[in-house]
This record gives structure tokens, sequence and C-alpha cells, in this order.
């Protein structure tokens, strides 16, 4: 067996992980506020639960882990009650289609310049996609950029933000369209 | 309306699947599905092109996050360890 084996060291957490947290954070909950607040969280937690770190993974895998979780407890409180993002969301986009599934010509897509053109990294165009983003309901941001961003199982998304499996696929479906959409508008 | 004309007319249920098959592989039946009315919809053909460039850059977007521009400031990080040192001399 192998002896390497990661260590916890403290005193160099903050110098090392603070900012990478911290970014983590910020573009999944887009609250500067919230962010710094998780990231005090996510050290006062690894702390107390330090005697379990088996080694197995770097410092930087296991507070993110951390951190991962605590987002999605943000995610659920945002989530639960009153879900009137949702509804307003899922209420702008009745008409996207009409009754037998076919577009609905005022909603179509049109070729709206990012087809062919490389648009990654172009600062005017990040901050509309940014908008976009920010727009969407909390539950349908954490289910996507859990799925497409950070890879997770499909599995794991439902149970964490208990969300039904084909209610999964709604939203990721719905979360596109949406974004699409705001794109289109707005670019 | 006929079986090959609602999968033809239904858009809606095209993207549905277009969004699917980026996360996982289809079903036989619901490739053959998609495929059908694709080879007739150049509007979901244009989607599809558009949702797959739009997941690349949200990709893009948030790695370009973990860039060294987004940091906190130094007085909170030196509070933090503070902290921490309390908290480590606690126990």
């Amino acid at each position: 067996m192998s002896t390497e084996s990661y260590q916890l060291d403290p005193h160099k957490w903050v110098k090392a992980y603070a900012d990478y947290l911290y970014a983590y954070a910020i573009r999944r909950i887009s609250n500067e506020e919230l962010a710094k607040d998780l990231v005090q969280e996510t050290f006062l937690a690894a702390l107390e639960k330090a005697a379990n770190f088996e080694g197995k993974s770097s410092e930087r895998t296991w507070l993110t882990a951390i951190l991962k979780n605590k987002i999605i407890d943000v995610y659920r409180k945002k989530s639960s009650g009153l879900t009137k993002d949702v509804q307003q969301a899922e209420h702008e986009q009745q008409d996207f289609f009409e009754s037998d599934g076919h577009w609905s010509p005022a909603h179509r897509p049109l070729e709206f310049g990012i087809e062919d053109k490389d648009h990654l990294g172009n600062k005017e165009f990040n901050a509309i996609l940014q908008k976009c983003l920010q727009k969407l309901p909390a539950l349908w941001m954490s289910v996507f950029t859990m799925k497409h961003i950070d890879d997770e199982d499909t599995t794991l998304i439902c149970t964490e933000l208990k969300v039904s499996p084909s209610n999964f696929w709604v939203i990721i479906h719905r979360t596109k369209l949406n974004l699409r959409a705001c794109l289109q508008k707005n670019w | 309306m006929g079986y090959l004309r609602k999968i033809q007319y239904n858009c809606k249920q095209a993207t549905f699947l277009i969004e699917k098959k980026m996360i996982r592989r289809l079903t036989f039946r619901e490739m053959i599905e998609l495929r059908i009315h694709l080879a007739g919809c150049s509007v979901c053909v244009l989607y599809g092109k558009q949702s797959r460039v739009i997941n690349q850059m949200v990709q893009e977007l948030f790695r370009s996050s973990m860039k060294p521009e987004i940091r906190l400031d130094d007085n909170f990080k030196k509070e933090l360890q503070e902290r921490i040192e309390e908290e480590l001399n606690k126990h």
C-alpha cells in the first residue's frame, strides 16, 4: 500500500485556498457577502472535521467538497418554500411552443451570431451571459451548474436537490430554452 | 395526426431530446425520433448548434472565474486566518 497521504495544515489554509474557494462560490451563487460567509464556514467546518480527514484527497479537494455541500444547502434553501421564480420562468416560456409542439413564430431560434464566431472570452458577451444566468430560478441554476459545470452524477443531483428524475430532465430542458432565448434577445 | 407527423411537428420534444443527448445516451427509439425530426427541421438543427455553444461558453465563463482577478480582500483574509488560529488554540 502507498504510504503517501495528504496532511492538513490549517495555518496555511487562508493563504493557500481562500481565493480559490471564494471564486468557486461566487460563480455559483453570485452574492459576494454570502460567498465570503461560505468560505469562512467552510474553514470552520473543516477544522471540526479535521479528525476525519483520511489523507486520501488533497487539502484543496477536501475543502472544495465541504464548500460544495454548503452551496447545495444554499440552493436548497433558495428553492424551497415559495418557488415564485420557477413559476415566473415557466410562465415566460409557456408560449415558446404551439400546442402541437411546434416553435411559435415569435420564439423560433434565429441565428444571432454565436453559431460560428468564437465568442469565448468576449467580455461583452460574457456579461450578457452572466446576466442571463443570474435571472434563472435558483433551482434551475443549481441543476444546470451541478450537471454541466461540475459534472455530478444525475442521481446525486436529484437526491441532493430533491427533484424527481423526470423533473430533472424538464429542468435541464427549460433552463437551456430560457438561456438561449435570453441570449438571442439581448445579444 | 400520424405518428411520423407528430414527431416531425414536435420541436418541443426534439429540443428536449437534444438536451438529454448532451448528458446521456438516448434510447434507440428516442434516437430515431430525433433523427427523423432533425432531418426535416432546420430550426431545431440550429437550436442544437446554439445549445452546444452555450454549454461551452458557460463552462468557459466558470473556468475564467478561477483566474486570479477574483480575490478576497486582505483584511478579510487576515481576520479569517486569525479566527482559524483562535479555534486551533481552543483545542
